[in-house]
């Protein structure tokens, strides 16, 4: 499943004369459409809009324009991302026709490097989900295995990059919902440090969890897209004015001394033992490349998801209630009166899963529930973020399963909402505690006759990208020999 | 406390959300969030005396920026996704607001 080209390969192309942005426009748009037929990855392809920015690109280089970081280079989005102009669902009846007035920030300085963008992904409703299979427009498959989910909640993203129709795709990250589905469908995945990446035009789900981030082929790859996409931004109060390196100049390859922590008690409780196997070798990899291997404990992290599921679905509650059928989407037609409009609206707009998160959200914002469970978990939060930040006074990077297993079958899970939920248990601390993350393909399980992709996930300190980036390309490079 | 969680807190709650459920949905959300509830109860155990809540990781040290006047969104573009725009008279058009 290799790509045909990376990101840098595109745009050294475009920028040399060698390929012209249009030819690799065109290759992309095709293979689009191919996966939104056989694996439903996307919800939108935007061939006519594609091809006039990479036309708009050949005529800037034909005229001698300096080109950009990306140009030439396709990407496509996760369908919560505003597009000025373009459909923009959230995988969503309630937004099925809903057309943004403006760019995501994140999306704007995309197109300003030069990128091409291909089309909307399709991804779990509202981003809620660990599987894609709350899409009002039907799960993806993982390309991989086509009776198997992709991973949520970006996971056509995941699977346009894994099928080769794009060497970059953006997803969002509220619990693990770029990391994941890296994992499953055998690409990188980086949430970048929470403020580092501008969410305005982000679809809000979690608003003190989400962050956009890049989904590639290669480490390097994810390097230079959060490059591009990083950085402060006035529309976003809770993006910093910390300064953005260039992160495709960490990536040395060099690990000798990196102080690489292990929560052992934490990665053995409940993983598979494809994963299992797969996550050893790779952290012996890592020491055999000079890194050192510190054990370490994180006490709280066993409350990550009941932690995170509490604090999500309350933000979750608040943020959704601007979906009542005035301003924007779906609205029901059969209602006599506002309230009547409102209810039916949200019942007949939102799939089950978006619904039953804002009753539960609403549930323990309520009277009589507020302080044993929302306070409560915000507190928790503050211990969980305390252990990490112990843990990273004697370590550079904190390494665990992205996964504690291999994709899954479709429907495997969907009428337990607890079990899915428990599957997220390694990703959603590095939300709670703002924390960068990035899986990277480790290996494969066998199961079934099929071979299921596996991924590993480093964490690390806020606003060191730049480290976790170096340490992960690190290990691409010593595991491609 | 939430392991006893009703039918009857469904429908509280739902109708504090705003979402008329179906009686499947309010069977069903019953027993799943009576499930989650009591799995996220495991929190109650840990002794949180004195410990200051996370709302939010960052507090916002770059929230404060300069004003700076820019044209808003035009009434048509406002009401472009409007299911019931009145662009001519610049408004939202709803049901009965009153009586209801």
């Amino acid at each position: 499943m290799a790509l045909s080209r990376s990101a840098f390969e595109i745009r050294d192309a475009v920028r040399s004369g060698e390929a012209s942005a249009t030819e690799i426009c065109r290759e992309s748009l095709q293979r689009c459409d191919s996966a939104a037929t056989t694996l439903n990855a996307f919800n939108l392809v935007t061939p006519e809009r594609a091809l006039e920015r990479a036309a708009a690109i050949d005529r800037a280089r034909a005229a001698g324009d300096a080109l950009g970081p990306l140009a030439g280079v396709p990407v496509a989005l996760k369908d919560n991302l505003c597009l000025r102009g373009v459909r923009t669902t959230a995988s969503s009846k309630i937004l099925e026709n809903f057309l943004p007035p403006y760019d995501a920030t994140a999306v704007r300085l995309l197109e300003a490097a030069g990128a091409v963008i291909v089309g909307k992904t399709n991804c779990d409703e509202f981003a809620m989900g660990s599987s894609n299979e709350n899409s009002a427009f039907g799960p993806v498959r993982n390309p991989w295995a086509l009776d198997r989910i992709p991973g949520g909640s970006s996971g056509g993203s995941a699977a346009a990059v894994a099928a080769g129709c794009v060497p970059l795709a953006l997803g969002s990250d509220t619990g693990g919902s770029i990391r994941q589905p890296a994992s499953f469908c055998g690409v990188v995945g980086l949430k970048p440090t929470y403020g580092r990446v501008s969410r305005f035009g982000l679809l809000a789900f979690a608003s003190s969890l989400d962050q956009i981030g890049p989904f590639s082929g290669s480490v390097a790859d994810s390097a230079l897209a959060l490059s591009v996409i990083a950085g402060w931004d006035g529309a976003d109060a809770t993006s910093t004015r910390t300064p953005v390196p260039d992160y495709t100049a960490a990536l040395t390859g060099d690990v000798n001394g990196l102080r690489v922590g292990v929560p052992r008690a934490f990665v053995t409780e409940g993983v598979h033992d494809g994963v299992r196997r797969a996550f050893d070798a790779a952290i012996d990899t890592l020491r055999q490349a000079g890194a050192s291997i510190v054990d370490i404990e994180l006490p709280h992290a066993r409350y990550a998801i009941p932690v995170y599921y509490l604090v999500c679905t309350a933000e979750a509650s608040s943020n959704l209630a601007r979906y009542d059928g005035v301003k924007y989407g779906y609205r029901a037609t059969d209602a006599e009166t506002l309230r009547e409009m409102y209810s039916r609206t949200r019942d007949q707009g939102f799939g089950p899963e978006v619904k039953r998160r804002i009753v539960l959200g609403t549930y323990v914002l309520s009277a009589g529930y507020y302080d044993a469970f929302y306070l409560k978990a915000q507190q928790v939060r503050t211990l969980l973020r305390r252990d990490y930040e112990q843990a990273f006074e004697r370590v550079d990077v904190v390494a665990m399963p992205t996964s504690p297993g291999p994709p899954f079958k479709l429907g495997e899970k969907t009428e337990d909402p607890l079990q899915m939920y428990l599957g997220d248990i390694f990703t959603v601390s590095a939300n709670l505690a703002g924390l960068p993350g990035i899986s990277v393909p480790c290996g494969f399980a066998d199961e079934d006759g099929a071979r299921l992709p596996i991924g590993f996930q480093l964490l690390g300190r806020p606003f060191e990208e730049s480290t976790l980036l170096r340490a992960a390309d690190a290990y691409e490079r010593l595991a491609r020999v | 406390m939430a392991a006893s969680l009703t039918i009857e807190d469904v429908e509280r709650v739902a109708a504090l959300a705003h979402i008329e459920l179906t009686d499947e949905e309010k069977t069903l959300f019953t027993r799943q969030l009576a499930d989650i509830l009591h799995y996220a109860e495991q929190i109650q155990a840990l002794d949180t005396r004195d410990i200051p809540a996370t709302a939010h990781v960052r507090m916002g040290d770059d929230a404060e920026r300069e004003d700076q006047p820019r044209p808003s969104l035009t009434v048509p573009d406002a009401l472009g996704n409007a299911p019931d725009g009145a662009p001519d008279a610049g408004l939202f058009r709803v049901p009965r607001v009153i009586g209801g």
